[in-house]
Parts: C-alpha cells; sequence; structure tokens
C-alpha cells in the first residue's frame, strides 16, 4: 500500500504517459518544437537545428545564449524550468570552437533540449552565466570554469571547486592537457606539503568571527604581506 | 501548532522546597520550531555572543566522506554554511577520453559506489544510444533488475548511516544485513560485490546464473518484513520525528530552480522521476507509483525513500515475473565478443575478439545524453563521439553535486546539530561529487 499520490507536475501536460524510445534515428526526425520557436523568436541567433540520436540541438550566437535561456525558462509555451547540467566540449581538432552545453529540460511538457554555444579558439573564452535564471548552474558553473577555464561572466562566486584555489597547473580537461598533469610526482607532493595550515582557510573564511586575529603573530604576517589562501 | 512544556534539569545554584535542584520549564513545539527558555530568577539571560567559525570534515564520520563545510556560528545556530569538496577528485572524465566504451564501464562503477551496478546500466545504455544499439529482450528486464537492486542498496546504506548519524543504531544493522543479501546476489551473477562492471556495450558481462532467480525471489519475499520492522521503528517515533521534521525545507519552485532531483525533488512535492517523464528500459510498462512529499524537508525525504524501496521490491517483483528467455547479447560481431571456445577454435572469431579488445567498437559521429533515474537522482553520462573508439568527452551530471549544493541554503537558521542530520537527508557519496 502506497502513503503518497501520484500527481503530476504541471497542469498542461500532455495527454498519455510517454514511453521508451525504440529505434531512434542517427540523424534527422522529429524536433523539438521548442527549437522552430526559437527560430521564429530569435532569428539569425539561432544558428543551426540538429537532431542527432533524437535529440534537438540548438546552436545559438554566444552572445545571446542568455536571451534565448531566459525565453525559454520564462515564456508560458516552453517553461524550460530544470537545468540538468551546463559542461563544455572540446575537440581533439585544435581548429574546431569550444563549445559550451546546456542541457535543458521542461518538466510541464517533457521536453529536453540541448542549446549549445561555440568559442572560437583564440578568443578569450567567456559567455554568460544563467545564474541568474537557475541557481544549479552555480556549481555547475563553478565545475565548467576549473575544468576548462571558460568564464561566466556575472557569476557571483566563480571560483575553482574541485581543484583547489591555488591549483596552478591550468585547467585540466582541455586538450592540450597531458593526462598526468603538468607537473610531476615529486612537485606536486612538494607543493602539497610546503601548503601552509591557514591556506586551507579562504580569507573570506578567515574573516568570520575574528578567526584572522586568532593566528599566530607569523601567519598573520604573512598573510598581511599577500600570501594567497584558499582550497 | 501545539506547543508542550518540558521540565528539565539546569544547573543551578538554587535548590526547590524539596531539596533537589531546582527544574526549569521549557517550552518546546512538536513542529521541530526554537526553544524560549524560560529562565528562573537568578540565572543570567542569554549573552550577546560572537560569531564562531567552526570547520566539520573532511575526515568526520558524519560528513559521509570527505565533504568539508566550513561553518559561521552564532550560538549554535548556522549564519553561513560554506562547502568545499573535491577531496576525491580522480580526473574520471578525463580517464575517460583515454579509454574505449567498454573499458570506461569499470570507472563508472567506482563514481557513485553504493550504485555501482546502476552506472553501469546507465552508461551502457548511453553508449548504445550513441553506438544505435537496440538490446534483446531479457537484457532490458536484466537490466531493470540490476538497477532496483541497486537502488535497494544504495537507499539501505543512506537509511543505515542517516540513523546512525541521528542516534539509531538498530536500524542500521537490519540495513546492512539485507544489503549483504543483495551483495550476495550480485556475487553469484558478476563475481563482484562493489565494482561489478557488469554490463557491456550492447548486452550484459554473464547471464544470470542457474537457480539465480531463486534467491532473488526468496529476497523479495522476505525484504518487506524488514521494511515494516524498521517503519514501526521509526516512521511515528517521537525522537525521530522531531529530530528530523521541519528541518532543510526546500518549496517546490526552490526545488526545481536549483536543480534537485530524485528523492530530494520529489519531497518537495515535484513529481519528476527519469522513469515516468522519460522513460528508457521499458519503465512504462512496470506498474510502480512515485511516492511524492509535501513539505519538503527531511523528514519527507526519509518517507519517500521508505516508500521507493516497497516500489522497488514492485518493480523487482514484476520483472522476475516477466523474464524471457533468449540471449542477453546482442548478435554482432563487431561490438560482442564471440564465445571463449569459438574464439580459440574459428579463425573468424578470433580475429572479431582480437578487433573487438584491441581496437574496441566505433560509434558514428555524434553525441547522446542519457539521463536515469539513479538513487539519488536524475544521472546523466554526455558521451560526444568523433568517430573513433574512444570518446571526445565523457561528461557525468552527477545529482549528488547539484543536490549538494544546496546545502548552504538548507542548513542557514538551524541548529549545528540539525545541520547533520540535513547532510544526511541528501544522500551523497562523494566518489561522485569529485569523480
Amino acid at each position: 500500500m502506497s502513503r503518497f499520490d501520484v500527481v503530476r507536475t504541471g497542469e498542461s501536460a500532455p495527454p498519455g504517459s510517454p514511453a521508451t524510445q525504440k529505434g531512434v534515428p542517427h540523424r534527422g526526425g522529429e524536433a523539438n518544437p521548442s527549437a522552430k520557436a526559437l527560430q521564429d523568436k530569435f532569428g539569425s541567433a539561432v544558428k543551426r537545428i540538429e537532431v542527432i540520436w533524437g535529440e534537438t540541438v540548438v546552436y545559438v550566437h554566444p552572445p545571446l545564449v542568455h536571451d534565448v535561456i531566459r525565453w525559454l525558462h520564462d515564456d508560458q509555451s516552453q517553461r524550460y524550468d530544470f537545468l540538468s547540467d551546463v559542461t563544455a566540449v572540446e575537440y581533439r581538432d585544435a581548429e574546431v570552437p569550444i563549445e559550451v552545453v546546456w542541457h535543458l529540460r521542461s518538466l510541464p511538457f517533457r521536453r529536453f533540449l540541448r542549446v549549445k554555444a561555440q568559442l572560437p579558439k583564440g578568443q578569450p573564452l567567456e559567455i554568460t552565466s544563467v545564474y541568474d535564471i537557475y541557481r544549479s548552474a552555480d556549481w555547475l558553473e563553478r565545475e565548467c570554469y576549473d575544468m576548462f577555464g571558460i568564464r561566466f561572466n556575472g557569476h557571483p562566486d566563480l571560483r575553482r571547486i574541485l581543484m583547489w584555489e591555488q591549483y596552478k597547473e591550468g585547467f585540466p580537461l582541455r586538450k592540450d592537457f597531458p593526462l598526468r598533469g603538468r607537473f610531476s610526482r615529486s612537485e606536486q607532493l612538494r607543493q602539497a606539503l610546503a601548503q601552509n595550515p591557514e591556506a586551507r582557510y579562504s580569507m573570506e573564511e578567515l574573516n568570520i568571527a575574528d578567526a584572522f586575529a586568532d593566528l599566530p603573530q607569523d601567519m598573520r604576517d604573512r598573510l598581511s604581506k599577500g600570501e594567497r589562501t584558499g582550497e | 501548532m501545539a506547543k508542550r512544556t518540558v521540565e528539565v534539569e539546569l544547573s543551578t545554584t538554587g535548590l526547590d522546597a524539596q531539596g533537589r535542584p531546582q527544574r526549569v520549564p521549557i517550552l518546546t513545539d512538536d513542529g521541530g520550531g526554537g526553544l524560549a527558555l524560560q529562565a528562573p530568577p537568578g540565572i543570567e539571560p542569554d549573552l550577546e555572543g560572537e560569531h564562531m567559525l567552526i570547520n566539520i570534515g573532511p575526515q568526520h564520520p558524519a560528513t559521509h566522506g570527505v565533504l568539508r563545510l566550513v561553518l559561521e556560528l552564532d550560538g549554535e545556530t548556522v549564519v553561513r554554511c560554506i562547502p568545499h569538496i573535491g577531496y576525491l577528485h580522480c580526473g574520471f572524465e578525463k580517464i575517460g577520453e583515454y579509454r574505449q566504451y567498454n573499458q570506461i564501464i569499470c570507472w563508472t562503477d567506482r563514481e557513485d559506489y553504493l550504485n555501482s551496478i546502476g552506472n553501469n546500466v546507465a552508461f551502457a545504455l548511453g553508449a548504445e544510444r550513441l553506438f544505435g544499439i537496440e538490446i534483446t529482450e531479457r537484457c532490458k528486464v536484466l537490466r531493470v533488475i540490476a538497477s532496483e537492486l541497486s537502488r535497494i542498496m544504495s537507499h539501505l546504506v543512506w537509511l543505515g548511516t542517516f540513523c546512525i548519524d541521528i542516534g539509531a543504531f538498530t536500524p542500521f544493522l537490519w540495513a546492512f544485513q539485507r544489503r549483504e543479501e543483495i551483495y550476495r546476489l550480485l556475487e553469484k551473477w558478476v563475481g563482484a560485490r562493489l565494482t561489478t562492471s557488469a554490463t557491456r556495450v550492447g548486452g550484459m558481462a554473464a547471464d544470470i546464473p542457474n537457480g539465480w532467480m531463486d534467491g532473488l525471489r526468496q529476497f523479495i519475499r522476505t525484504f518487506p518484513h524488514t521494511l515494516d520492522e524498521i517503519d514501526r521503528v521509526l516512521t511515528r517515533n517521537a525522537i525521530w520525528v522531531g529530530r528530523t521534521i521541519g528541518l532543510g525545507v526546500m518549496t517546490p519552485e526552490e526545488a526545481v530552480n536549483w536543480g534537485l532531483s530524485g528523492p530530494m525533488l520529489r519531497a518537495s512535492g515535484v513529481d519528476y522521476d527519469v522513469r515516468k517523464d522519460f522513460p528508457y528500459l521499458d519503465y512504462e510498462t512496470y506498474d510502480f507509483e512515485v511516492p511524492v512529499g509535501t513539505n519538503g524537508d527531511v523528514y519527507d525525504r526519509y518517507l519517500v525513500r521508505f516508500e521507493e524501496l516497497r516500489q522497488s521490491v514492485r518493480i523487482l517483483q514484476q520483472a522476475a515475473d516477466r523474464l524471457p528467455d533468449g540471449p542477453v547479447n546482442i548478435d554482432d560481431p563487431r561490438i560482442i565478443l564471440p564465445p571463449k571456445s569459438k574464439a580459440t577454435s574459428e579463425m573468424e572469431s578470433m580475429i572479431h575478439h582480437f578487433k573487438v579488445v584491441m581496437e574496441g567498437p566505433r560509434p558514428p559521429i555524434g553525441e547522446s545524453y542519457f539521463a536515469v533515474e539513479s538513487p539519488k537522482g536524475e544521472k546523466g553520462y554526455y558521451m560526444v563521439s568523433d568517430g573513433t573508439a574512444k570518446p571526445v568527452r565523457w561528461r557525468i551530471r552527477p545529482p549528488s553535486f547539484v543536490n549538494l549544493a544546496a546545502i548552504p541554503k538548507m542548513v542557514e537558521g538551524h541548529l549545528l546539530s540539525d545541520v547533520i542530520a540535513i547532510n544526511a537527508s541528501i544522500d551523497i557519496v562523494m566518489g561522485e561529487i569529485d569523480r
């Protein structure tokens, strides 16, 4: 016996229950109707629409990504309220631009859309953050920055997240980053052992509740000379 | 909200008429609200205190791995919480770019290690979408069994450790006892308990051995008794309810906006289950219900996960009843290894064996994002292929990672001891968060 009733999200969910996709074609097939709506709304800002393995991919002009996602989120006929993932792809071919990928879901309409923006090589990797639309973008964008070095403008706290803040080797998921890391094992070990204990806390954290004043004199001296902390 | 008064002993200097230490009435409400201390005369009222910096973890048993929380406290109340992750970062996604698809399956065991066989299934499904493979009916049902067993295992670990965090020890033992039975079943099936690596692109590493279904049916028959026992001990327990109700509330809008998924999202009242909304493995043909909470607090998360355990048993029962005969692997020598006896006796099979092992199967150029409902939430594998045997990009969409991102919001304003309960209710696995 179930103690819970099953309710569906959204009052306008399509009738009938969805089924497992079968025989999905490699390319082509029915595109997500939101792609067409985007093309009507934004015109040439939507550069290309592809359907790969049943998933609709929309390539958007990078400066307009925020507007597009904002519209997808707010428009009552779209309602993409769930941001699954923010990530990036760098191809092995050095000429191909880096792609930033957003995976969006519309829970009321049970739609899935992939939005992509291509950032050419040789230019600063920058894109507008969608943090103000989806709070889930917070850590996802931080991870994307951490791994690829893509700056999300407008993110309030764009720090490294998986690597520590003093990590000096670069951005691990870039293709020019060697699998074993840039530094030798002995160098990595030396840096880890040379770290000061107060570096476990960022300066922001040390400002909480007089924690800075409680540090020993030599640590305070080093920090006031500009030594960087943060993990 | 009903108020009740509890008298407790405080270390006061005064004695009452009977010569016992003076008793002080404390007002509590059963909604988990604050305590209003009515201090007797002679005791100084609460002083204005300084804020305090407290560090929990990374090596702390209640953080479920190597999570580190830096807390700013006002007395016992959390003012700010700054989480630090990354202590277990191994670069799975980077390593995946240097491995063939079948080799990556071994890495999926190790990310969410409580749900290893479920990850294997999820990855194989994603890779099969990328290859354009339709798997056999028997394989589908076996994978459903694997996923649901893995959901039960993961939820049992969550239940046990959650109990320990809150201070109940017995349900932990009951839960781990039953989990051990599933581990024995898995050991009989694939030879490993934790790092199963049970799937292959296009099939499974092994079919179930003879008599295995009897063990599964035995488990299905007896497991609900354990659930009833734990239910009796916990669900209406005043201490349990008092420690969990009203904590870490997320409203439905917040939960969707923060990207929560799985039981965390459903406890807030949003009915989003990948198995229902974006089905895979023919989940739409199984008869099961999706439990949905109303308040989005720690207690509702407990109720939702608990009901999911029962629903998983229902799915297991149906899968066991419908398991068809037939081959497990697809019939494609470019993707599936030939039987060992043929590989050592037939020239053609040996060539196929060599090519599958040394070169690896090659998907066409393309990309796919395949999401499944893991015990923690929506787990997605995003793979991009450039036509070679190794993916250009292998991305894990980790549900725990996104769920944990909401912890600063959930713990704010609660007591330090509640941080542990809220953290336990998220059901995090650091292997998946840090990858």
